[in-house]
């Protein structure tokens, strides 16, 4: 059990380091979610396994989409077919595949035996939601409140006009 | 047979520690805004790390709810963030932070 963390301290620092000395973008985000994965891990083995559900739902199922959506979007234009299949190309999946093979075995391995046991007090997600909406509903709020000006303000960033004036200038 | 006690509080937040170091590093070496907004994700996440650790150590909800609150959080400063990158892809064809330092004398 204490090699389950350590397994997945090791790929997140590897993974991690990859993201930051990546050269390409798409390819880093690749590493980024493997380095989210074996967080998400470390969070189960923590005995949080709702924290340990939300990383992989929102962080690498919709924060890393978002940057794809965008390192996608801004190659447009002079993006070739031949680039493309340069980000995809077959070599470029062994090292994440490798880097997530440590996680995968430590799944099989907790699904296999009844040995795995996370921390003795496990917090699951009925006790985070009672906590949620009862002392905390004040900053449940004014989190709702910080994303929908995120909304706002993403939506007035990304229209066009922005930059047809700048041509004025 | 207990996991909490076999498994060190410290060592977690060695690990948060240097997941956070490494991402500092990125935000302050590289140039290019997509990795300068990795970087940023990576620290957020050591971050949560740290606070999840916290929670567990104690057997309290509070670290996942805070952890919660940086999810949040890193989703608005991504939607922002990614916005401003459109604009700049678009004024100066660069995702180049150095190209926006008009304000630069």
């Amino acid at each position: 059990m204490e090699s389950l963390f350590y397994i997945a301290a090791v790929t997140a620092l590897a993974s991690t380091v990859l993201v930051v000395t990546g050269k390409n973008a798409s390819h880093a985000l690749i590493y980024l979610i493997v380095s989210l994965l074996s967080v998400a891990v470390i969070f189960f083995l923590l005995g949080a396994p709702f924290a340990a559900a939300l990383e992989i739902v929102v962080y690498a199922g919709a924060i890393v989409v978002l940057f794809l959506f965008v390192v996608m979007m801004l190659n447009l234009g002079k993006g070739s077919v031949a680039r493309e299949s340069a980000w995809l190309r077959p070599r470029m999946w062994i090292l994440p595949c490798l880097l997530t093979i440590p996680l995968f075995l430590g799944l099989v391995y907790a699904l296999s035996g009844e040995s795995v046991q996370t921390a003795a007090s496990m917090v699951g997600p009925k006790t985070v939601g009672t906590r949620l909406f009862g002392p905390y509903l004040l900053a449940v709020e004014l989190a709702g409140i910080l994303l929908l000006a995120a909304l706002v303000g993403s939506y007035h960033l990304g229209r066009r006009y922005l930059s047809e004036r700048r041509e004025e200038v | 047979m207990n996991f909490a006690l076999s498994l060190p509080l410290e060592h977690v937040f060695v690990l948060a520690a240097a997941l956070f170091c490494i991402g500092l590093t990125g935000v302050l070496v590289r140039r290019n805004v997509m990795f300068v907004l990795m970087s940023l994700e990576v620290m957020m996440n050591a971050c949560g790390l740290a606070f999840v650790a916290g929670g567990a150590r104690w057997a309290q909800a509070d670290g996942q709810i805070m952890f919660m609150f940086i999810l949040a959080l890193a989703a608005a400063e991504v939607a922002v963030a990614l916005g401003i990158v459109l604009q700049l892809s678009r004024r100066f064809d660069s995702l180049d932070v150095d190209s926006a330092d008009e304000m630069h004398s």
